[in-house]
């Protein structure tokens, strides 16, 4: 299935539209999509996995939704995803430079931001640690707050996003999967290693 | 998922926690003879509502009571009556920040009174059903059918759908929580239907078995937390960054709305497969159209069967939801229609406009005949209308019962 509206790398407009209000529609248990085209989920990870090693700066958010003990699979994932920063690590040239930046929670924080320090999901554009992340993934971020940003994100920004979705996914990423678990996060990890040396890095 | 962990389980009232689709789908029927009040009470009865908060306003004050009656006998677990409707509404907010599953009815200008909740409810994406037994709202005082208010409802990122029958009525209440509860979907639902026509007249209506119920509602599938006004990462409610002048603060707020409205468009999808289709037809194939919702339906019903004895072939679009709007199935359905012809119970025809800005060649679309303030529409209305549009000459409706 494929869409008319690609979900790409921005920045793309003063407002972007969301995916959904031009037809995009989100992928079915076991699918991903990539650039609102729907996809095998094998296939989205493969490629999530590629466009990790090909970033200068891989980064991380993970959400509040795996940053705060809320249940048990809250901590396995927040593991999953510690495990998947670390087989990144590993993996990557000495030119880039994975990160791993928490978004603890949604307030805007005025009357500024350490950029250094955490993404506000109402400035991801002009605080996701000074505009240099070219490749994130979204993960443990509540659906619709992680639309707003992954929609800002695309209006301002050349960063690649990649949604790891609990529920349903998010069109407004140019790369998700759905149903989201810690086994999952870890699958992603091995995608990482396994192609680790095929992807050319960033000069 | 906790809502699939519970299936199979008994509620204190003994009924079993049942997978939707086949309390829904398959589980056997059972033929009843009701009004669309007393419907509204067993589709509820099934809901596994947390809290039902009411109001009275004429011709919704019986089903809220009837829900009361609900309360009493342990179904429900809260159920009070508000200060007025706004209250009710603000209250209804309420209980759903704290991920309760939440009902309430409401017509007219009870409606309009608490329409400043309605987008404060997809904006703070709340899966809240509010039944609307649509009225009359202007002055003078009318209490009688008349659909105006849905017109207003359209532009709130709400859900609405318009029930043509009890029997829709009953099913799509228990549908229309599975739709609005999904993740990426979660917002309210208007589930309107016209005022006493379907609430004060009794109907065969089909109903589930009453020892099955819906799972209950599992507010950790939310889009966003759960409201607490002390702690992360909710504390935004007393920081909101509407308050800050900046480009980015009105950027936030602007890709907000659009994704109330792109919720809207994702639940088209779970509203195809729970209502088999956003719109029903027949005989899409002839050159005159009825298309319509609510029970302007079944007086198009009727029309098109007077008609057919004239040897007028008249095809039908039954429109069942407003918000998603069917855009895409009206253009599909409508494509060999030379005239379409849309009654409506309102002064606006809004339902017109929306089909007019939808399809291409609109001048075919003929809107009404229109009725409103109570008025009834009798078939021959419609019937006279069509003919009357095809240059057959009409005996005047006031020869009637002479």
């Amino acid at each position: 299935m494929t869409t008319r509206y690609k979900v790409m790398p921005g920045p793309e407009h003063f407002l972007p539209p969301s995916a959904a209000s031009m037809g995009n529609s989100l992928p079915d248990p076991g699918q991903g999509h990539i650039h609102g085209s729907i996809v095998p989920e094998e296939q989205a990870m493969e490629e999530a996995a590629k466009q990790f090693l090909a970033a200068k700066v891989p980064t991380i958010f993970p959400g509040p939704l795996v940053l705060w003990a809320w249940n048990e699979k809250a901590a396995k994932k927040a593991k999953a995803i510690r495990h998947l920063f670390e087989t990144l690590k590993d993996c990557v040239a000495s030119t880039q430079t994975p990160m791993l930046i928490p978004m603890p929670d949604y307030r805007p924080k005025y009357p500024k931001i350490n950029p250094e320090i955490e993404i506000n999901p109402n400035h991801p554009n002009l605080t996701i640690w000074h505009n240099k992340i070219d490749a994130c993934i979204f993960v443990g971020v509540h659906c619709h707050q992680a639309n707003l940003s992954l929609k800002i994100i695309r209006g301002g920004t050349d960063c690649y996003t990649i949604a790891m979705c609990a529920q349903a996914g998010h069109e407004d990423a140019m790369l998700s999967v759905r149903d989201t678990t810690a086994d999952k996060i870890l699958r992603l990890a091995d995608w990482v290693k396994k192609l680790k040396g095929t992807v050319e890095p960033p000069k | 998922m906790a809502t699939q962990s519970v299936i199979g389980q008994k509620n204190n009232k003994g009924q079993t926690f049942t997978d939707p689709r086949y309390m829904m789908h398959e589980a056997e029927r059972t033929p009843s003879f009701f009004t669309g009040s007393e419907v509204i009470k067993e589709a509820i009865r099934r809901a596994s509502c947390d809290v039902m908060i009411a109001y009275p306003i004429t011709p919704q004050s019986e089903a809220a009571a009837l829900i009361g009656e609900l309360f009493a006998e342990g179904y429900i677990g809260d159920y009070f009556r508000g200060e007025s409707e706004f209250a009710v509404m603000s209250q209804c907010a309420g209980a759903a920040f704290g991920g309760a599953r939440v009902f309430t009815t409401t017509a007219g200008p009870g409606t309009m009174r608490a329409m400043e909740n309605f987008p404060m409810w997809a904006g703070a994406r709340l899966p809240i059903q509010m039944i609307v037994t649509c009225r009359g709202i202007n002055s003078p005082l009318s209490i009688q059918p008349d659909t105006l208010e849905i017109s207003y409802l359209m532009q709130t990122g709400m859900l609405v759908w318009h029930a043509e029958t009890a029997q829709d009525f009953y099913d799509w209440i228990l549908k229309g929580y599975m739709v609005s509860e999904e993740p990426d979907v979660h917002l309210p639902l208007a589930l309107c239907c016209d005022g006493f026509f379907v609430t004060h007249t009794k109907d065969m209506v089909d109903l589930t078995p009453v020892d099955m119920c819906l799972p209950p509602y599992d507010p950790y599938r939310s889009p966003v937390p759960c409201m607490d006004m002390e702690c992360p990462p909710v504390r935004m409610m007393r920081d909101p960054f509407v308050m800050k002048s900046n480009y980015i603060s009105y950027a936030t707020h602007a890709s907000w709305q659009q994704e109330v409205w792109a919720a809207v468009e994702r639940s088209r999808k779970h509203s195809i497969a729970w209502l088999d289709g956003l719109i029903d037809t027949e005989n899409t194939d002839a050159e005159i159209l009825l298309l319509a919702s609510g029970t302007a339906v079944s007086q198009g019903r009727e029309a098109i069967e007077i008609l057919a004895d004239e040897g007028i072939r008249v095809g039908l679009v039954k429109v069942k939801t407003l918000r998603p709007w069917p855009g895409e199935e009206i253009i599909e359905a409508t494509k060999n229609a030379k005239h379409i012809i849309v009654p409506e119970f309102n002064v606006t025809g809004w339902l017109a406009r929306e089909v007019k800005a939808t399809i291409p060649n609109n001048e075919r679309v003929h809107a009404g005949p229109h009725v409103c303030g109570g008025m009834t529409m009798p078939p021959e209305i419609i019937a006279s209308e069509i003919k009357t549009l095809l240059g057959i000459k009409v005996q005047t409706l006031s020869a009637r019962g002479s």
